[in-house]
């Protein structure tokens, strides 16, 4: 078989396309897209079928090849970088209007309400529920870990809201108002989730 | 209102391909020529007799990730026929057929034009619908959000969540509406899904994201929709190339209105008031934090101003909305105030929003008081992005023209003299909103 990134005459499903598709709404798992030709299953073909007469050629099937495409993204945090290496050494951090007071959960470095420059400041490791769902479906990246809880938290002394994960909390647990603290990854991958949440135990 | 030296706009023609759930039998461009055919054809007007008379367009699409393909609104105008004629491309997330509609007017509005053809479609059959879910879900904030779980409809379910928990709005009001707009589709037959429902199969159906279940969201679509403006000059002209005189449909009223990117950061402060309403009716009420939508709200405001729409549930005939979720629907009459905010679940119960003569299986004592989706919206026609919007011109045109039993085939779905009519397209989580106002004026 011919090395993956080489140019190929004819497109052939990449290891991920080859599993068995999750399923779509409206069909079951397993449905093929309609339309497929043979040609996605990775079978060379040798013989195109071709009429007679070139009037015929408006009938038939359309011809649907895959084109892959990868791309790595160079993400810079910029001005909230701060944020991530809050969360790398256990500290959630915000930012607060030194004129205002307006104090945001999510770090903004521009305050929204008056437009001075923000300081950053610890946030309370303990916070309320102030929206929940659970996902049983998602995003591809995501779909492995479905089903997952996603909450905003509010935090005392906090004008504004934070999205995160909720762990260890079944679905129907979850309340508007519950008590929720943080937890850190142990090795942080830079990432948003490298906080989550847990619900309060007394 | 009518702004300063800006001239009336008419609404002439439009057009609305097959929305499907995939056309791998053409590319994007016939999609679109099939759009802007049928609205040739409605006129009785030759492709040559229109490409003398159009002096522009607006292409509308939403995302490049779809399909690969970079500067694919120049490629539709290509294929159609209208270079070198001017464009210009515009995106505004799921809003970015309302958007491409404003866009047109202003063109046309400004002197700029006489006659523009607005064009939109969306063709995401190209990728599977998980990545589907992952390209949309990138238009939230991807340092902050997208990490998080990126998922719309994870995002719609905690909006509701908090709707539900402030004013007492249940997920069976939420169902009605899937009930309403399935059942309107049955006589639309431009509409992807057409389906009879209960309530008790809408909450029986798989639950995608606590409390929206598959019949409470809108599907993914391959699909184009295009419209016609023009000003008096140019009105005059299509109706002298077309032989015959054409109704009169005006816009009258174009709002937008925006709110923060990340859920979190919404403010949690004051309503903003339409004139039918006053502060006390909203006593306590924390706005729009994440239960509303300030961006719809903000929209419709300025569209009624310009309009003069003083009490919306009495001024307009009907509205067609951005339905991408059935709880958007009940959040969105709050927005345009079509009933004050707390009440959108009572209100989708009541059947005021249902057609009148239509039987929905249910017991409704308010139905037909202000139909809202007649055609059946974004969950049961198809949610084609880039042509949503404009779809929701086309059909909004065929009410106020009294076209619709013509172009359905069917009278049901016609509301009765029609002679004014709110579209409203909606992106992000209700980060970016248009509403317009059409109006029949003969
Ligand atoms: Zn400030």
């Amino acid at each position: 078989m011919a090395r993956r990134r080489q140019p190929r005459r004819i497109a052939r499903p990449t290891r991920r396309a080859r599993r068995a598709p999750p399923a779509r709404p409206g069909a079951p798992a397993g449905t093929p897209a309609p339309g497929r030709a043979e040609t996605l299953e990775g079978t060379v073909v040798f013989r195109v079928p071709f009429p007679e007469q070139l009037d015929d050629l408006k009938g038939m099937s359309p011809i649907i090849v895959k084109q892959p495409y990868h791309i790595d993204y160079v993400h810079s945090f910029g001005q909230d970088s701060p944020f991530f290496a809050g969360l790398a050494n256990r500290r959630l951090l915000g930012t607060r209007c030194p004129r205002c007071d307006y104090t945001y959960a999510t770090p903004r470095l521009s305050c929204m309400v008056c437009g001075s420059e923000t300081d950053w400041v610890d946030l309370p490791k303990t916070g309320r529920v102030h929206t929940f769902t659970t996902c049983y479906f998602g995003s591809e990246e995501f779909l492995p870990e479905c089903p997952f809880s996603l909450i905003l938290v509010e935090f005392e002394g906090a004008d504004t809201l934070f999205l995160a994960r909720l762990v260890g909390a079944q679905p129907k647990e979850i309340r508007v108002g519950m008590e929720v603290e943080a937890r850190f990854l142990r090795n942080a991958k830079f990432k948003p989730t490298d906080v989550y949440f847990v619900p309060r135990r007394p | 209102m009518a702004l300063k030296g800006m001239r009336p706009v008419h609404v002439v023609a439009g057009g609305v391909s097959k929305f499907a759930k995939a056309r791998p039998d053409r590319t994007f461009q016939p999609i679109v020529k099939e759009a802007f055919d049928e609205a040739l054809q409605d006129l009785g007007l030759e492709f040559g007799r229109a490409n003398e008379l159009i002096d522009g367009t607006v292409g509308c699409y939403f995302s490049d990730h779809f399909m690969r393909q970079l500067k694919a609104a120049t490629m539709v105008q290509d294929y159609l026929g209208l270079c070198p004629k001017p464009s210009h491309r515009v995106e505004g997330g799921g809003a970015t057929g309302g958007l491409g509609f404003q866009e047109g007017w202003k063109s046309v509005a400004s002197g700029l034009m006489d006659v523009c053809l607005v064009f939109g479609w969306e063709t995401m059959s190209h990728v599977q619908t998980w990545k589907g879910n992952e390209f949309i879900a990138l238009a939230s904030d991807v340092s902050f959000d997208y990490p998080v779980g990126g998922f719309y409809s994870g995002y719609y379910a905690m909006m509701v969540v908090r709707h539900m928990h402030e004013f007492g709005t249940t997920v069976e009001q939420m169902a009605h509406v899937s009930v309403k707009n399935h059942t309107n589709a049955l006589h639309n037959p431009y509409a992807q899904k057409r389906l009879k429902l209960s309530v008790a199969d809408v909450r029986a159906a798989p639950m995608v994201a606590y409390p929206l279940t598959r019949l409470d969201i809108c599907v993914m679509s391959d699909g184009a929709a295009c419209v016609l403006l023009a000003s008096e000059e140019g009105l005059a002209s299509i109706e002298k190339a077309a032989g015959r005189s054409l109704p009169r449909v005006v816009v009258t009223g174009v709002g937008r209105g925006t709110d923060a990117m990340r859920m979190a950061d919404r403010p949690h402060g004051e309503v903003i008031l339409l004139p039918h309403e006053k502060p006390s009716d909203y006593k306590g009420l924390k706005y729009p934090g994440v239960h509303s939508f300030r961006a719809g709200r903000m929209a419709s405001k300025q569209a009624y101003e310009m309009a003069g729409v003083k009490n919306p549930i009495k001024d307009l005939s009907f509205v067609e909305l951005h339905d991408a979720y059935t709880s958007s629907e009940v959040q969105t009459y709050e927005d345009m105030g079509l009933c004050r905010y707390g009440e959108g679940g009572p209100f989708a119960a009541s059947g005021k929003a249902f057609l009148p003569g239509i039987d929905y299986g249910l017991r409704l004592r308010g139905q037909g008081t202000i139909p809202v989706n007649p055609s059946g919206g974004l969950i049961a026609c198809g949610h084609p992005v880039g042509a949503t919007g404009l779809m929701q011109a086309v059909f909004a045109l065929w009410q106020l023209q009294g076209t619709i039993p013509r172009h359905f085939g069917d009278a049901a779905l016609q509301v009765k003299d029609a002679r004014r009519g709110a579209i409203h397209s909606h992106a992000g989580t209700g980060t970016y909103v248009t509403v317009s106002i059409l109006e029949r004026q003969d």
